[in-house]
C-alpha cells in the first residue's frame, strides 16, 4: 500500500473513526484503524464490534493495498502535523509496519493483518427511509438527556425509534427514559418507515451518529433490521448493533388526566431554577415549586447551605399546589424547548407531571416529582 | 546518662522514675505491682489505638464461667472462619479468620460457639461510650478496636494520656469484665502495630524512633495498605521488609507504586499524617455467609442472598443512609474471591431492590461453578432521605416499600422469625 493524501482529510476522517475505537481493549486489532487504499480513495474503518464505521477520503493511490494501524497513535500524529501538509503513508512487503511521511517527520508504526480485523456483515436491512440531519438531530437532541446509564435494565440505554399512530397520523417517535424523566419527540413517518420494527439504537452510537451529523447538511439514509441499524450520509457509513431487548410500555407512564395546567416564559423560569438549586444540596438537588394563582414560588433548603426563594410569574387559575422536582432534571427539559412557552400539565404533588413545549406540539416530556 | 524515664503503674496510677531504662519498667514503688510500664515519651505521647482481647471469646467466657479453661473458638459451623479465638485456643496455634476446619484439626476439644452479634455489639459500644467520655476524637475501626486522640486532653482529665488510658483499661476490667490492649505511639500507624506488642491485657509505648527501628525488621504487609497485590509488586523491586523501603526517595516509590509511594515512605520513617477522624461515615454495608457445604445451583444460592439483602436493608434504614451502589461477592470453593458491583439508577435502602440487582448479577455467575460464601453489600451510601425515590417505570416501588415497612414492624413486635418470605427458604 502506498498512498498521498491532504493532512485536513484524514485528520477529519481520523476524527470520526477513531473515537468509536476504545481506549481499553483486550483485542489488540479492536484498537487499530483498517486502512485500504484502491482507486483514488482510502477507506478507513473503525470498529469496536457492536459499532462499526467506515468512512472514504480521496487520495493519490500509488499502489493498492491495506493494513491495520493504531488508531489513537495516528490520528494523534496527524493532528500534531502542520497545517495544509501532505502525508504519505506506505506499507512495506512484509507489511509488519507502516511508514508515514510528512514534511521532514518520518514515523514507523507497528501494523496488524488486515486480515485479522473483523469483517462487518450487516446482514440484510430490509426497512430503509431517509431523515433530514436536521430532522434526525432534533430526534436525537430532545431525547437523548434522558438516556438510562443503569446497567440492570439495559433495554433503557439508548432511544427506542419507532413508528406510532398519533391523531390518526402515522408518526416516527423516539422516546428515551431514565425512570425520573421521559422524553418522546415525534415527526411524520418518513416514507419506507411504514411498519418498521422498534428499535433500541444504544446510547454510544447515538452519540456517535449526533456528532457526525452535526457537520453534514445532507439527507441521512437509514436502515434497519431488527438486529441491526445503518446510517449512511456523505461518505460516512455507521453501522450499529440494536439493543436486544423490549422497550417499556411508555405510553403507561404519560399521565391523560392531568387537569392543571401552568404556563411559563421558559427562560425566566430556568434562570430562577438554576439560581434557586445554588443552595439545594450536591445530591438532591431538589426545588419546590409552590403553584398559586399567577405565581409560582421557586424555593430549596439545605441544612448546610441555607435557603433559597423566587416568584416567577406564571399563567395558573388552579388551586395551590406543591410539588417538588429534581433541579437538574427541571433544567434538562427547559433546554430542550425551543420556544418562549412551556406548558406543565400536573396532577398532585405525588403524580408523574408532562411538560410540552408551547410552540411545538411533537416533543412530550413526562418528569416525576421528588419528595420535598 | 539521659534523663531516667517516667514510669506509670497501671494498678495503682502512680508515677515514678524507672531506675533502668527498659519499656516493662519495674516494680510500682507505690503498690508493688509489676505491672508497669515507662518510656521516654510517656508523659507526652496522646495518640492510641485501644483493641479488645479476643474480644468475642471473651464476652462468652465471661458469661459462662465452665468455658474459662477450655479453648473456646466463636465461628459459624465446620465451613466458616474463626471470628475469634481465646487465648487458651490460640495455644493450639489457632488464630482468628482460619477456616473452622482447620482450627478444629489443630485443636480438636475447642468449644465452637455461634457468634452472637447483637450481644457483642452491646459491648462494644459500652466500651466506646467509655471512650468517648474521655475525647470526642474517637476512630472505631470495629466493634472492638478504636483510635483514640487524647493529644492536649491532659488539663481536662489532669492527667497524661497515658494515665487516662490506663484508668480506661482498668475501668473495663471493673465494669465490664473483660481486658484490652493498648497501644500508646504518636501516630495512627504506630498506635496500631503497638497495640499488639505486649496482648494481651497490654500496654506498650512506641515513640517515632524506636517506631521506625520496629519497623524496618517487619514485613511489609505490616503497613496499612499494603494487601497481596501491592506486597507482590514491592516483591519485585526486592522489598520485602519495611527497612527496605528506606533505600528509595519518595519520587522513586511513587515513580514505581504509585501515589501509595508517598504513603510508603512516610511510613517506613515511622510517619504517619493521618488524623483520627472520629465518626468517619461508613463507605458500604454489606453481610455475607460461609455455606456448610458448597452450593452451584443458582436457586440455592439465591435463597441464601435473600435474607442477606434483608440485613443490609435493615442496616441501612437503621443507619439512615441509602446505597447507590449494589455489590455482590462470591467465593468459589478453591478461595477465589469475586466481587461484582453496579450502580443503581437511584439510591436505594430496600432489600427487594437490593435482591434484583445481586440476583442479576448472581445469575452471570452462577454457571456450575461451587461457591462457598456469597455476600452483598450497598456502597456509594447518601442520605437515607435520598432513597427509592418515586419512579416512571416502577410504580410497584412504592408498594415495595410498604411490604416491607409492613415486614419490619412485623418483625419489632414478634421477633425476626415471625415473618419471611418464601424465597429465602433452603432449595433442596
Amino acid at each position: 500500500m502506498k498512498l498521498t493524501i491532504e493532512r485536513a482529510a484524514l485528520q477529519r476522517s481520523l476524527a470520526h473513526v477513531q473515537s468509536v475505537v476504545e481506549r481499553r481493549n483486550t483485542i489488540p486489532i479492536l484498537s487499530n484503524v483498517l486502512l485500504d487504499a484502491g482507486e483514488g480513495r482510502l477507506s478507513l474503518t473503525a470498529t469496536d464490534m457492536d459499532l462499526t464505521i467506515v468512512e472514504v477520503v480521496p487520495c493519490a493511490v500509488g499502489e493498492a493495498g491495506a493494513t491495520t494501524a493504531p488508531a489513537h497513535t495516528l490520528y494523534d500524529i496527524i493532528r500534531k502535523l502542520p497545517e495544509g501538509a501532505e502525508v504519505e503513508l506506505s506499507t512495506g512487503g512484509d507489511g509488519g509496519q507502516m511508514s508515514l511521511r510528512s514534511g521532514r517527520s518520518h514515523f514507523t508504526l507497528a501494523t496488524l493483518p488486515r486480515e485479522d480485523f473483523p469483517a462487518s456483515t450487516p446482514g440484510e436491512l430490509p426497512r430503509s427511509f431517509e431523515l433530514q440531519a436536521e430532522e434526525l438531530k432534533a430526534l436525537i437532541e430532545r431525547t437523548r438527556f434522558a438516556i438510562s446509564t443503569e446497567e440492570t435494565r439495559y433495554y433503557l440505554n439508548g432511544i427506542y425509534l419507532h413508528a406510532a399512530q398519533a391523531d390518526n397520523l402515522e408518526v416516527l417517535r423516539a422516546v428515551a427514559t431514565d425512570g425520573h424523566r421521559l422524553a418522546r419527540v415525534q415527526m411524520a413517518l418518513p416514507s419506507g418507515a411504514e411498519g418498521m420494527p422498534g428499535v433500541i439504537v444504544p446510547r454510544k452510537t447515538v452519540g456517535e451518529v449526533y456528532k457526525l451529523i452535526e457537520e453534514t447538511d445532507q439527507p441521512v439514509r437509514i436502515a434497519l433490521s431488527e438486529t441491526k441499524i445503518r446510517f449512511a450520509f456523505d461518505d460516512t457509513v455507521l453501522t450499529s448493533k440494536l439493543i436486544d431487548g423490549t422497550f417499556p410500555d411508555y405510553n403507561r407512564v404519560i399521565p391523560a388526566n392531568n387537569d392543571k395546567t401552568m404556563e411559563v416564559d421558559c427562560r425566566a423560569f430556568s434562570q430562577a431554577v438554576d439560581r434557586v438549586s445554588t443552595i439545594s444540596t450536591e445530591k438532591s438537588r431538589a426545588v419546590k415549586l409552590a403553584l398559586a394563582d399567577g405565581t409560582v414560588t421557586l424555593s430549596a433548603t439545605s441544612p448546610e447551605a441555607g435557603s433559597a426563594e423566587e416568584d416567577v410569574p406564571v399563567a395558573y387559575a388552579g388551586p395551590a399546589l406543591e410539588i417538588g422536582f429534581n433541579s437538574r432534571y427541571l433544567l434538562d427539559i427547559a433546554g430542550q424547548i425551543e420556544g418562549n412557552g412551556a406548558v406543565f400539565h400536573l396532577s398532585d404533588a405525588a403524580s408523574p407531571t408532562i411538560v410540552r413545549d408551547a410552540a411545538d406540539a411533537d416533543a412530550l416530556y413526562v418528569l416525576m416529582p421528588m419528595r420535598v | 546518662m539521659s534523663a531516667p524515664w517516667p514510669q506509670l503503674c497501671r494498678d495503682c496510677f502512680a508515677w515514678s522514675e524507672a531506675p533502668t531504662q527498659t519499656r516493662s519498667g519495674a516494680r510500682c514503688p507505690a503498690c508493688g505491682s509489676r505491672r508497669t510500664v515507662a518510656h521516654p515519651e510517656l508523659r507526652t505521647l496522646g495518640l492510641a489505638h485501644l483493641d479488645c482481647d479476643a474480644f468475642y471469646a471473651s464476652i462468652e467466657k465471661r458469661d459462662d464461667p465452665d468455658l474459662r479453661d477450655k479453648p473456646v473458638l466463636i465461628g459459624g459451623g465446620r465451613r466458616g472462619v474463626v471470628a475469634a479465638a481465646c487465648y487458651v485456643a490460640r495455644l493450639y496455634g489457632v488464630k482468628s479468620a482460619m477456616p473452622m476446619f482447620k482450627a478444629l484439626s489443630a485443636c480438636p476439644d475447642a468449644v465452637v460457639i455461634r457468634p452472637n452479634m447483637a450481644k457483642y455489639r452491646a459491648e462494644g459500644h459500652r466500651i466506646r461510650a467509655m471512650m468517648l467520655e474521655l475525647t470526642p476524637q474517637v476512630e472505631p475501626l470495629s466493634i472492638d478496636e478504636a483510635f483514640l486522640d487524647l493529644t492536649s486532653t491532659e488539663a481536662l482529665h489532669r492527667a497524661p494520656p497515658a494515665e487516662t488510658l490506663a484508668r480506661l483499661a482498668a475501668r473495663v476490667e471493673r465494669e465490664l469484665d473483660l481486658t484490652v490492649s493498648i497501644g500508646l505511639a504518636p501516630n495512627k500507624l504506630l498506635a496500631k502495630i503497638a497495640s499488639d506488642l505486649d496482648k494481651p491485657r497490654g500496654f506498650a509505648v512506641l515513640g517515632k524512633a524506636e517506631g521506625r527501628a520496629f519497623l524496618a525488621e517487619q514485613p511489609v504487609g505490616i503497613l496499612w495498605g499494603v494487601g497481596p497485590a501491592l506486597q507482590k509488586s514491592l516483591a519485585r523491586q526486592g522489598i520485602a521488609k519495611v527497612g527496605d523501603l528506606l533505600g528509595y526517595e519518595e519520587l522513586e516509590l511513587v515513580a514505581l507504586f504509585g501515589s501509595i509511594g508517598k504513603r510508603l515512605y512516610r511510613f517506613a520513617r515511622g510517619e504517619d499524617p493521618r488524623a483520627v477522624e472520629p465518626n468517619a461515615p461508613a463507605k458500604s454495608i454489606s453481610a455475607e455467609t460461609t455455606f456448610e457445604a458448597d452450593l452451584d445451583r443458582p436457586e440455592q444460592l439465591a435463597a441464601r442472598l435473600w435474607p442477606l439483602c434483608e440485613k443490609v436493608s435493615r442496616r441501612l434504614k437503621a443507619a439512615g443512609v441509602a446505597g447507590h451502589g449494589v455489590a455482590l461477592k462470591l467465593k468459589t470453593h478453591d478461595f477465589r474471591t469475586l466481587t461484582r458491583s453496579r450502580r443503581l439508577s437511584d439510591p436505594t435502602q430496600l432489600a427487594e431492590r437490593l435482591y434484583r440487582e445481586a440476583y442479576a448479577m448472581l445469575l452471570a455467575e452462577a454457571d456450575g461453578r461451587r461457591f462457598r460464601l456469597i455476600g452483598v453489600g450497598a456502597d456509594l451510601l447518601v442520605a437515607g432521605t435520598l432513597a427509592d425515590p418515586p419512579s416512571l417505570l416502577e410504580p410497584e416501588r412504592l408498594r415495595n416499600a410498604k411490604v416491607e415497612q409492613a415486614i419490619d414492624a412485623v418483625r419489632a413486635k414478634l421477633g425476626e422469625g415471625a415473618i419471611a418470605k418464601g424465597r429465602g427458604w433452603p432449595k433442596a
